[in-house]
């Protein structure tokens, strides 16, 4: 392990969807990754048959930005990821060295099938403003730029964009497995942005000073030119799809729910509330569920995007994590959204922890201690990874740490300890897996489970304040 | 120790200040002159003001520091002002569109983003804008009052090119394409592609022939501009009718005797010029421009009223002024304690509150330590009968003085 931490050469592996495809890849190179597979519960891997050779295993999001600044020498991962980089951040230091042929689906900007929106050229010459929702919010931002949007907002989400139109937004850029898929789910798929296919990347720098012709030459013929892509005609055959005008039943109130781990204990929480849902529980998973009131829309959306959402009025009500409510409440302090009170279930905590080895501290007061009088540190930014950038902003500016600098994660933030970064921020159950990492808790940030937020505005609202009161007691009855 | 500044920003030291003042005040005075007012924008604007056709290209866009601001949950963007001329006429519909005349300037800092970071991404301008000014007399005036700042800088070989946004829109015309593909052709040319247009074969062989003759030959007079009219009679009526209106310009200058050459490919960058436009070019480097931009304010939201403009850019022209130096030899005082206690300190400052108060600029210095770059050097020891010493740095002479007044009557005398 210890060899593997001072590899020469770093390369970046990507989790989730490319997972499997990348490991029979791997196995064809004879990189000696065996180790690399679905059910690795490591991060870190060496190579069986170079000695310098290490890999981690990283969220696919992240790597585009972990090979830029050089902490990767090669990578794989989706275009669209790639792409979500570079689009903003042309002159980075990221080589696309080639398409690994590997991938399905690809980028869509799309509109709902009831929103009445038939092509880009239309919303282009709205007057009014165009609300684009996407996981992607670079490409989102680049795409109303390039169609010279004269008004448009962009809502960047962790997640179910596809939710969103034609109420909350009217366009989402997603992905997508085709147009075909798309327009099942109730979705017109008006440009196709590219394809999304794995790509091995390197750092520029890397790439111009480095040595890494043996490992590349391991890869072999699997180094092509991009496939060509007939990305126009494949949504010809929509465009007869009849676009429906916009039809949908407008709701009093809205009420936004959370999927992932969330949803089960909120589940059995609206049940003990005696609030009668349809399509949301364990087993079933509807992006609209439906409850007995018919003056109630309900969505299912990501916790993280709930207080944003909530902010801009798209929902009046929302169950998300506390944590998720203070992160955007630092970040936007004149938000007008309001805990009502906490839910009891979800609980976490909020802690910085540092990998043992390299930081022997105790508590964020010896940290800064050791940051501003060891020579390793002394004006060298602490690296401090959160998936919660503006708590971990706050926390580091209250304590006086400086300098330092944030790297944004999307989840598992104990991966990047010790050699990416020096500190992380993250939600913890039990600390167990921080444990595992060898990663030592110094301070707890705050405590949080699920709480009820709400719009200020539509607690005021004569229109609504009473059924908002309604939906507020009903909840509260299901507090134990 | 590190460099901390951020990258692609600048410091200005105080000679790169002295220069920008003198930029500034020689701006000034001449927009003055002319009857301009002076106006300051905020250094946020919303992004949108920016977004829309015929504003920025969106090279241009993909280049603007854009940000959500603390209130920015609606997902309303705001930007880094990335140009002079759009806040103003913000300004102007939002405060001023009651006049139907309004002639403003501005000197002012935009952002815009510079990948390599070697370049600066923060640049000054000395703008002026001439809201509601006819054509073509507004279009001339705007063109003579930078020249006017130009010469009064003492700058010269300065080069004026003309174009004309009509006339390029005119040709783009012919080539019958699409809107979107018109517009993408626009945004080639104003990033200087101009083989966007030699490239793309148009559906009428007399257009390419325009073309070629355009982009070919460079004329010095409005006769240019005549024998071109006279060689294409049956070039298309919007290209005639901003044809005629850049040969009113043009004749305008040539009575002014004004020095120009026309270039249509002088035109760059903006989306938002309809009419003539044009660039000054010193040592290789563009110092200035601007052009005619009718369409903006109704763009905007505004009344239909017609515009035109130039920015000067600070900081190539800093770059070409002559260095100058502060003239603290010549007229500075040193006031200088022989010793640190409170009753000579208190003198000391009495003493240059006095010289202050006749007009002469006076530095105190209780370190011991003589500069030789000032006029005059006072010496307080605070010993009567003379309790100063003054010295006169160019006679190289010291005399002991008895009393302020007679310190500022020797000093006075010079």
């Amino acid at each position: 392990m210890k060899d593997c931490q001072v590899g020469y050469i770093k390369v970046a592996l990507p989790k989730g969807r490319f997972l499997s495809p990348t490991a029979r890849l791997l196995a064809e190179t004879d990189l000696g990754f065996g180790g690399y597979s679905d059910r690795t519960k490591q991060y870190r891997l060496c190579s069986t048959r170079f000695p310098n050779l290490a890999a981690k295993i990283l969220q696919e999001k992240d790597i585009p930005i972990q090979v830029a600044v050089g902490n990767y020498d090669l990578g794989i991962c989706g275009l669209d990821w790639i792409e979500e980089f570079v689009v903003k951040y042309p002159a980075g230091a990221l080589v696309k060295i080639s398409s690994l042929n590997y991938g399905e689906g690809g980028i869509y900007a799309v509109a709902s099938a009831q929103g009445g929106i038939a092509s880009l050229e239309e919303l282009s010459a709205r007057r009014n403003d165009c609300r684009i929702v996407s996981e992607y919010p670079n490409l989102a931002e680049a795409l109303a730029l390039n169609l010279r949007m004269r008004r448009f907002r962009i809502f960047p989400v962790w997640g179910a964009a596809e939710a969103y139109p034609p109420e909350n937004a009217d366009l989402a850029v997603l992905w997508g497995k085709s147009g075909a898929q798309l327009v099942a789910r109730g979705l017109i798929p008006l440009k196709k942005l590219l394809p999304v296919t794995a790509f091995l990347i390197a750092n520029r720098e890397s790439l111009e000073n480095k040595d890494l012709s043996q490992i590349l030459a391991c890869f072999g013929s699997k180094l092509t030119a991009e496939p060509p892509t007939s990305i126009e005609n494949e949504l010809d055959s929509f465009k007869k799809q009849k676009i429906a005008r916009p039809s949908w039943p407008a709701r009093e109130i809205n009420l936004a729910l959370p999927d992932g781990h969330q949803q089960a204990p909120t589940a059995q929480f609206l049940r003990r509330a005696g609030l009668a849902l349809q399509g949301y529980s364990e087993e079933v998973a509807s992006r609209r569920p439906s409850a007995d009131l018919d003056w109630l829309g309900i969505k299912v959306i990501r916790p993280q995007d709930m207080p944003l959402q909530v902010a801009n009025g798209n929902f009046d009500l929302a169950i998300t994590g506390e944590d998720w409510l203070l992160e955007h409440l630092y970040r936007f302090p004149s938000s007008p959204v309001k805990k009502l009170f906490a839910l009891g279930f979800g609980t976490v905590k909020v802690v910085a922890a540092v990998s043992q080895e390299k930081m022997p501290v105790n508590n964020i007061d010896e940290l800064r201690s050791l940051v501003q009088s060891s020579p390793d540190y002394i004006g060298v930014p602490l690296k401090v990874a959160s998936e919660y950038i503006n708590i971990a902003d706050k926390y580091l500016r209250d304590n006086r740490i400086s300098p330092y600098k944030l790297i944004p994660t999307w989840g598992a933030s104990e991966a990047f300890l010790p050699e990416d970064a020096d500190m992380l921020i993250d939600n913890t159950q039990t600390g167990k897996t921080l444990k595992e990492h060898n990663l030592k808790i110094i301070d707890v940030l705050f405590q949080s489970s699920a709480c009820l937020i709400a719009n200020k505005n539509s607690l005021r609202s004569s229109d609504k304040k009473e059924k908002v009161g309604f939906v507020t007691r009903k909840l509260r009855a299901g507090l134990s | 120790m590190r460099n901390q500044k951020c990258k692609g920003m600048q410091d200005w030291l105080p000679e790169d200040m002295l220069r920008f003042r003198h930029i500034e005040d020689v701006f000034r005075i001449c927009c003055r002159n002319w009857g301009y007012q002076e106006v300051r924008t905020p250094t946020l604007e919303y992004l949108h003001l920016f977004t829309a056709t015929g504003t920025l290209t969106p090279g241009m866009l993909s280049k603007v520091y854009s940000f959500l601001d603390w209130d920015g949950w609606s997902g309303e963007r705001v930007v880094l002002r990335p140009d002079g001329t759009i806040p103003v006429a913000r300004l102007y519909i939002d405060s001023l569109s009651g006049q139907k005349l309004a002639r403003l300037f501005y000197v002012t800092n935009i952002f815009a983003f510079e990948g390599t970071g070697k370049e600066n991404r923060e640049r000054w301008q000395c703008g002026a804008e001439f809201f509601g000014g006819a054509k073509p007399a507004a279009d001339v005036e705007v063109i003579l009052l930078a020249e006017e700042v130009i010469c009064k800088l003492g700058l010269s070989n300065v080069g004026l090119q003309l174009s004309h946004a009509g006339l390029v829109k005119a040709l783009l015309k012919e080539f019958k394409v699409s809107p979107a593909e018109e517009a993408k052709m626009v945004s080639r040319i104003l990033e200087g592609d101009w083989q966007a247009l030699t490239k793309a074969k148009s559906p009428n062989p007399e257009t390419d022939r325009l073309i070629a003759a355009l982009l070919g030959l460079k004329g010095k007079s409005s006769s240019f501009l005549h024998n071109v009219k006279a060689s294409f009679p049956k070039a298309s009526r919007d290209f005639k009718s901003s044809l005629e209106d850049f040969i009113s310009i043009a004749t305008l200058l040539d009575n002014q005797s004004c020095c120009y050459k026309i270039d249509i490919a002088a035109m760059h960058g903006f989306e938002y010029y309809t009419g003539v436009c044009f660039q000054f070019l010193a040592a290789g480097e563009k110092i200035g421009g601007g052009g005619r931009y009718d369409n903006l304010v109704p763009l905007m939201n505004g009344e239909n009223i017609p515009a035109c403009g130039f920015a000067l850019y600070v900081d190539p022209i800093m770059k070409l002024l002559p260095l100058e130096k502060e003239k603290k030899g010549k007229s500075g005082i040193l006031v200088k304690g022989r010793e640190a206690t409170p009753e000579i300190i208190k003198k000391c400052f009495a003493v240059a509150e006095s010289l202050r108060d006749a007009g002469h600029p006076a530095e105190l210095n209780f370190t011991g330590r003589e500069e030789s770059s000032y006029r005059w050097v006072v010496s307080v020891s605070g010993k009567e009968p003379s309790p100063f010493v003054l010295k006169d740095c160019i006679q190289k002479r010291r005399r002991e003085v008895a009393s302020v007044a007679e310190i500022l009557k020797v000093v006075s005398e010079e």
